[in-house]
């Protein structure tokens, strides 16, 4: 079943029209009602005159987090606070977080794609879905639920964690389709088996799996431990959160709601578009979006992306999963970490700057593991043993205030975190993802 | 004072030969040494002939460590006397935050080394004296 038929079926030739309407609309929203796109518009050169048609979108400047941060909290906003029905915050590189906020137009356009996105993956009128994303200020849980409730399905919020609860949830209603995070899938099926249950008789037949990078590798493993269809779900909070993307049951690329986020695979060095099929940084444009509406923004993620019809019917691009980032953010448990985030960390702990490493691990229990190894050097080193204890419960703290996920710090001898050039590596990623 | 050379060691296998390695290739000798665990890493405490050039050619090598003075009281090798030295610690209110001894050779002398915390700046060697014992000094220690 394909949710928003006319649009996700729609040939090609009357999409570009669509896109076009949209685009030119969009920037005329967006230069004059908010003051520092129009600046930015101003700088580049271009009016809203300019911009013709979706062809024309590359004479708009780009947008990045940097701008998102530099403009914290409002100011790339379209619409003052009071048009806000909710807003949602995640993690930003350092100091300031990544606010977004939706109208109720913008809550509406969510429950469409993610309602799209359900359709996708094989839902249908009657099921039961359990949302075992977080719920919170993380996009993940509203977002299934506002897809889950456009589209009439019955909703389990069973939001993060407590899998014993989760077990028993599947087994006394039965929900044939789960959404969480890929790792803690597996995580699940490692706890049913050790209270005696199979997962192959679970009843979950479709997982709706993002919020970090997978594998093929990893869909196999799940599908195998549940007996279910996995499915790859994409998304980001600047955009809309998750909704910009999702497979279907062939399970042969992403398609992404192009209608509504205009994508460009660019090249993250020149900025420059890469032919069609080669990888590159996925940028997307919000063509419909009210409160904050973004130009150009660039993800940072590495995609490649077809723009060949789909044997489901649907005529939107599709991508392919996350090949990388252009910058040294990680996904742990569905949470962005920068390595300059444990920087600020370290730097406010006494002022130090010491060598430090991220090292993330998926071990047995299949839940990423992360852990800070901090150099002890001359400026950080005391001779009492439980002053050497209390730092690393200071920085241990204090990174997971930040993350808001479990981490251990270890201290270790100066000279130990490998260096490359002379210059330390950050992160050792260690997940096979 | 004895002094003592502080060293923080990750708990994994190679780390104590590391510096016995750095010590010896100056050739200095160690008289002493313990270790405090703490899971992923522990400090090594020592002591050496040539303090000092131990803690430079140490720190040359990366290693962070640090010297600290430490009293080395010498306790005649017979019950009751380590009683008797930390009493008379206790009466004047000095807490023994580390310590570790050793009998050389059995049933003569042993040697402990005390890390205090002495927030009155009590003279600890008259106090010690008074009780019958007595601290190296660096003339002893360390051949002046």
């Amino acid at each position: 079943m394909i949710w928003n038929e006319a649009i996700e079926t729609m040939p090609l030739e009357d999409l570009k029209n669509l896109q076009s309407e949209r685009l030119v609309k969009l920037v005329r929203y967006i230069y004059e009602r908010c003051p520092v796109y129009k600046q930015k518009l101003d700088k580049a050169g271009v009016s809203p005159g300019d911009i013709q048609g979706i062809e024309d979108i590359t004479k708009l400047p780009f947008t990045t987090k940097l701008d998102m941060r530099d403009h914290y909290p409002y100011g790339l906003f379209s619409r003052p606070q009071s048009d806000l029905v909710e807003i949602h915050v995640s993690s930003g590189t350092t100091g300031n977080p990544t606010l977004v906020g939706y109208t109720r137009d913008d809550l509406k356009l969510w429950g469409d794609v993610m309602a799209r996105v359900l359709c996708c993956a094989g839902a249908k009128p009657g099921d039961f879905v359990q949302n075992a994303y977080g719920y919170g200020l993380f996009t993940g849980g509203l977002g299934f639920h506002y897809g889950a409730l456009e589209m009439g399905l019955t909703i389990i919020p069973a939001s993060s964690g407590q899998t014993k609860r989760q077990l028993k949830i599947m087994q006394d209603f039965k929900p044939r389709i789960l959404a969480c995070t890929p790792s803690y899938c597996l995580y699940m099926a490692e706890e049913a088996k050790e209270l005696g249950l199979d997962p192959r008789q679970g009843s979950w037949k479709i997982g709706i799996f993002g919020a970090e990078p997978w594998s093929e590798p990893m869909r196999n493993e799940i599908e195998q431990a549940w007996d279910m269809l996995a499915t790859d779900v994409y998304g980001l909070s600047e955009i809309i959160g998750p909704g910009v993307s999702q497979e279907c049951t062939y399970k042969d690329g992403l398609h992404l709601f192009s209608d509504v986020f205009y994508p460009e695979i660019i090249d993250p060095d020149s900025g420059v578009p890469v032919p069609e099929g080669s990888n590159g940084e996925l940028v997307i444009t919000t063509l419909t979006k009210q409160a904050i509406p973004l130009l150009r923004y660039r993800t940072r993620d590495i995609v490649s992306m077809t723009s060949q019809p789909c044997r489901c019917g649907r005529t939107s691009p599709r991508t392919s999963k996350i090949k990388g980032r252009t910058d040294d953010m990680i996904i742990v448990r569905g949470i962005n970490v920068f390595p300059s985030q444990i920087e600020h960390v370290l730097l406010g702990i006494e002022g130090i700057h010491p060598h430090y490493q991220l090292v993330i691990d998926r071990k047995a229990h299949k839940l990423d593991e992360v852990e800070i190894m901090v150099e002890v050097d001359e400026k950080i080193f005391s001779d009492e043993i439980k002053r050497m204890s209390a730092l690393e419960q200071k920085i241990r703290k204090e990174i997971e205030a930040i993350l808001s996920i479990g981490v251990s710090v270890k201290l270790v001898e100066p000279k130990t975190i490998q260096r490359s050039e002379g210059k330390a590596k950050r992160v050792v990623d260690k997940r096979s993802i | 004072m004895a002094k003592q050379v502080t060293i923080f060691l990750e708990n994994r296998p190679g780390r104590m030969k590391s510096i016995s390695d750095i010590l010896l290739e100056k050739n200095l000798n160690i008289w002493a040494f313990t270790i405090q665990d703490r899971g992923d890493f522990g400090l090594m405490k020592i002591i050496v002939d040539k303090p000092d050039q131990a803690q430079i050619v140490l720190a040359e090598r990366g290693v962070a460590c640090v010297l600290k003075d430490v009293l080395a009281v010498i306790v005649p090798d017979r019950p009751g006397n380590l009683e008797k030295l930390t009493t008379a610690l206790l009466q004047k209110n000095v807490n023994i935050k580390d310590a570790y001894g050793f009998v050389c050779p059995t049933g003569k002398q042993g040697i402990c080394y005390l890390e205090v915390e002495n927030p009155a700046g009590i003279d600890l060697e008259t106090v010690i004296a008074e009780h019958g014992f007595s601290i190296l000094n660096d003339k002893e220690l360390y051949d002046l």
